[in-house]
């Protein structure tokens, strides 16, 4: 490591504000990137599911009665 | 070859080979990017004139590159789209659409965070940032266009439209350090000729670039999976898959 300890590591001369909020930052929307798609896939098919169970126990209810 | 492209244009074909490539290119990735922001942020030294505040290249220009090539694949998609009427290239824009937003306000963001210990502002109305910020706002736009039509048709040709006549932004990004007076520092890697940035520098670079190429791979498949799904909610295929879900799940 180039930094002689972790204080040093998040002053970075003066810096450390700087590159420290800009890899969070990048850190954070990374994360959206991947996460948003991943949830919005699960959500569209829970709903789904929902509908065609739905649809299916109608379907039995109508032939039942 | 055709039938490749032929594979290509087939829903349930692109949604399972996406999901076998995601597989394993999703933790490369990840492990990728983890280890670049580590080598960049406290493996390297720092700039002899800049110090520590240079560390931020190690995100700005991966975002801005991947952001900008991220547009080439939009509009190509938008061109595929508008010509052969392919379905699968309309998702593949509209996928890119949001991500490469995401990567262009990367670029914006962490380029001002850099400005300001190194040019003493935030801001500034320079070639190369401007241009930057209207390719924000093209992307931005091709989202909205999007949302705007009730007509999937109408919205994807206009999007396309919007992609190609955007794509005239593109040089002058690249040309904007050369053709007019700018704070932004011209290219420090060129491919022919030498880079003026030192080699020590110059890999954990490379393979950042290397990581947002793949994180950008991956973040498009997983949009297009989604808008896939979505598009073809009434089909057989995604019914079954809806429901083998659900199977599993009850089991789990």
């Amino acid at each position: 490591m180039y930094f002689d300890s972790v204080s040093a590591a998040l002053h970075m001369a003066g810096h450390g504000v700087y590159v420290w909020s800009a890899y969070l930052i990048t850190v954070a929307v990374v994360a959206a990137v991947l996460v948003l798609p991943l949830r919005r896939e699960k959500a569209f098919i829970r709903q789904l599911q929902g509908t065609l169970k739905r649809q299916q126990r109608d379907k039995s209810d109508a032939s039942g009665t | 070859m055709w039938s490749f492209f032929h594979k290509l244009g087939s829903p349930p074909w692109l949604y399972k080979i996406s999901g076998s490539i995601l597989r394993w290119l999703l933790p490369i990735t990840l492990v990728a990017l983890a280890v670049g922001l580590t080598w960049g942020l406290l493996f390297t030294a720092p700039d002899f004139r800049q110090g520590n505040s240079y560390r931020i290249i190690y995100i700005h220009v991966p975002a801005a590159v991947v952001a900008l090539a991220g547009y080439y694949i939009m509009a190509i998609a938008g061109a595929v789209s508008l010509i052969w009427k392919m379905k699968m290239a309309d998702v593949a824009m509209k996928a890119c659409a949001p991500i490469g937003a995401a990567f262009t306000f990367v670029a914006l963001l962490t380029g001002a965070i850099w400005g300001k210990p190194t040019w003493g502002a935030w801001w500034v109305w320079d070639a190369r940032i401007t241009s930057m910020l209207v390719l924000l706002f093209l992307y931005l736009g091709v989202v909205a266009l999007y949302e705007a039509f009730d007509n999937k048709e109408a919205a994807s040709k206009a999007c396309a439209v919007l992609s190609l006549v955007g794509m005239v932004n593109i040089p002058i990004i690249y040309k904007s350090v050369d053709w007019w007076y700018s704070l932004h520092q011209p290219a420090s890697i060129k491919l022919t000729g030498g880079s003026t940035i030192d080699s020590s520098m110059l890999y954990p670079l490379f393979w950042m670039i290397a990581s947002f190429y793949a994180l950008f791979a991956c973040a498009m498949m997983l949009n297009m999976r989604v808008e896939i799904l979505q598009r073809e909610a009434r089909t057989g295929w995604v019914k079954r898959l809806a429901l083998g879900g659900a199977s599993r799940g009850a089991k789990s």
